[in-house]
């Protein structure tokens, strides 16, 4: 009975305390899928295949994405959360490290020098900084629907939703990088699917400065097969420190060095 | 200094009525307008000389070049004759339809003060790069920090080798090489006259372009 607005009332409170596969748990610390070991939790979210998240977040927070199914796939962009301008550079990302294949250590760098975060633990190795995400194009063309609200959304029209939200418009969302979906260059350029790497696969990033972090969970531009197959994505934070000289990675390559120095540089000046 | 006995100033790669025709000097910008169906040559004169460039819709400048786009598009990750360049939407921009060096990049983005810093030390922090002549050429045109996205490098050459590896080697151009781009509407291209002097996209010599738009 919804008649009345007490009815109506008492009807929407009915709809509470429930749970559904893709959701945010909070406190994030209830998480039911709580990674082993961590405590405190900051963040804990299911994300919906065909979904999309974000969140400003410290530095030094780590984040945990979790591809339970092998069939999720989370395209990713990060900004400084303090000045969005200074983003995610797909290019720098991967020059200046001399590898285009995404992997543990590998920092995700801004076009101002400095590094947003790293890839500070994989066990996927399946991922991509060529392709970017779907455009409702692409989609239209692939699946013959592409609406943002239909049963099969574009990476770009999830990013643009999450990145209104903090009040940045499609002109803010650079090339993003993917995660848990892989692909290889061969010797004459083109591109070799690898796809997943199978069930129960994470990545670990830890946000080298305040992050802002727009995530879809779409299935890749290349994924060969033909219905829009995509799992969900599990997501967890949790505080803990940004690379310093202590950490081996800190110094592993002079690129990287001077990365992190321009990094604890800003970050000193800012009082952060 | 390159003499001028080594400069090659070429001619259209695509015959047509000429309607522009500018010399662009070394580590300087270039910015136009190329109308829908015209065709842009553009002229590496001094030879392996990195021609940074983007590319806007010049109607409405949120659609913008997408590195990504274009390459999932055509499944190949090196630009050659008939790629289309295209926009964050998907949509074509821009198509090769003449190219005389065997692949030109659009993976190793552009140069900056800033990212010089990572790849040389902070020494040459005072150089001048590629992302400052976007950042002045783009705001001629109202485009800001947020409009600058991953580029194109015409006549760079950037191998990605079987683990991954990859980087700016040596060029596979020459003085008078050339590469012709149709525009697909009318599109606003930014060039960067590539300053850089720590690696070899530029042979260590910065050299001038010349960027001719025929009506063909």
């Amino acid at each position: 009975m919804t008649d009345s607005v007490l009815n109506a009332r008492a009807d929407a409170r009915a709809r509470g305390g429930q749970t559904s596969e893709w959701m945010p748990y909070l406190p994030a610390s209830s998480s039911p899928y709580r990674p082993l070991g961590v405590e405190a939790l900051t963040w804990a979210e299911t994300v919906a295949p065909g979904g999309y998240t974000h969140k400003v977040l410290a530095r030094g927070t780590r984040i945990r994405f979790d591809d339970p199914t092998g069939d999720a796939c989370a395209h990713v962009i990060v900004y400084n959360a303090l000045e969005t301008v200074e983003r995610l550079n797909v290019a720098d990302t991967v020059k200046i490290p001399w590898q285009a294949y995404l992997g543990a250590g590998h920092p995700l760098l801004s076009g101002d020098g400095r590094v947003l975060a790293t890839i500070v633990e994989d066990t996927s190795g399946h991922h991509d900084a060529f392709c970017g995400t779907t455009t409702e194009a692409w989609n239209q063309r692939k699946y013959g629907d592409a609406r943002p609200e239909g049963p099969s959304p574009a990476g770009r029209s999830l990013f643009v939703k999450a990145a209104a939200k903090h009040g940045l418009a499609p002109r803010d969302l650079p090339p993003s990088v993917s995660f848990f979906q892989g692909i290889r260059v061969d010797a004459d350029g083109a591109f070799e699917w690898r796809g997943s790497a199978g069930e129960g696969t994470s990545v670990e990033l830890l946000a080298e400065l305040p992050l802002l972090i727009l995530v879809a969970n779409v299935p890749h531009p290349l994924d060969p097969r033909p219905d829009y197959v995509a799992g969900p994505l599990r997501v967890h934070a949790w505080r803990s420190a940004p690379t310093g000289p202590d950490d081996d990675r800190f110094q592993a390559t002079p690129e990287a060095h001077r990365a992190y120095l321009n990094t604890i540089d800003y970050a000193e000046a800012r009082g952060l | 200094m390159t003499s001028t006995m080594s400069l090659d100033w070429s001619e259209p790669l695509v015959p047509g009525e000429v309607v522009l025709d500018d010399r662009v000097a070394p580590n300087a910008s270039w910015s136009a307008v190329v109308r829908a169906g015209h065709v842009l040559t553009i002229v590496d004169v001094g030879g392996n000389q990195s021609g940074d460039c983007l590319l806007y819709n010049a109607a409405d400048t949120e659609e913008r070049y997408s590195v990504p786009d274009t390459l999932a598009w055509q499944g190949n990750a090196y630009v050659r004759t008939d790629t289309v360049l295209r926009s964050n939407l998907g949509n074509p921009l821009m198509t090769v339809v003449g190219n005389e060096i065997d692949r030109q990049d659009t993976i190793g983005g552009a140069c900056s003060k800033e990212s010089n810093t990572l790849r040389y030390g902070h020494h040459v922090m005072f150089h001048h790069g590629c992302r400052e002549n976007f950042l002045s050429e783009g705001a001629k045109h109202g485009l800001g920090l947020r409009d600058l996205v991953s580029n194109l490098n015409w006549f760079m050459n950037v191998p990605v080798e079987a683990d991954g590896a990859l980087g700016i080697v040596d060029g596979m151009s020459a003085p008078g090489k050339r590469v012709a781009v149709r525009a697909d509407t009318d599109v606003l291209v930014l060039v960067s006259n590539c300053p850089q002097m720590n690696n070899p996209c530029n042979d260590f010599n910065p050299t001038p372009l010349r960027m001719i738009v025929v009506s063909p």
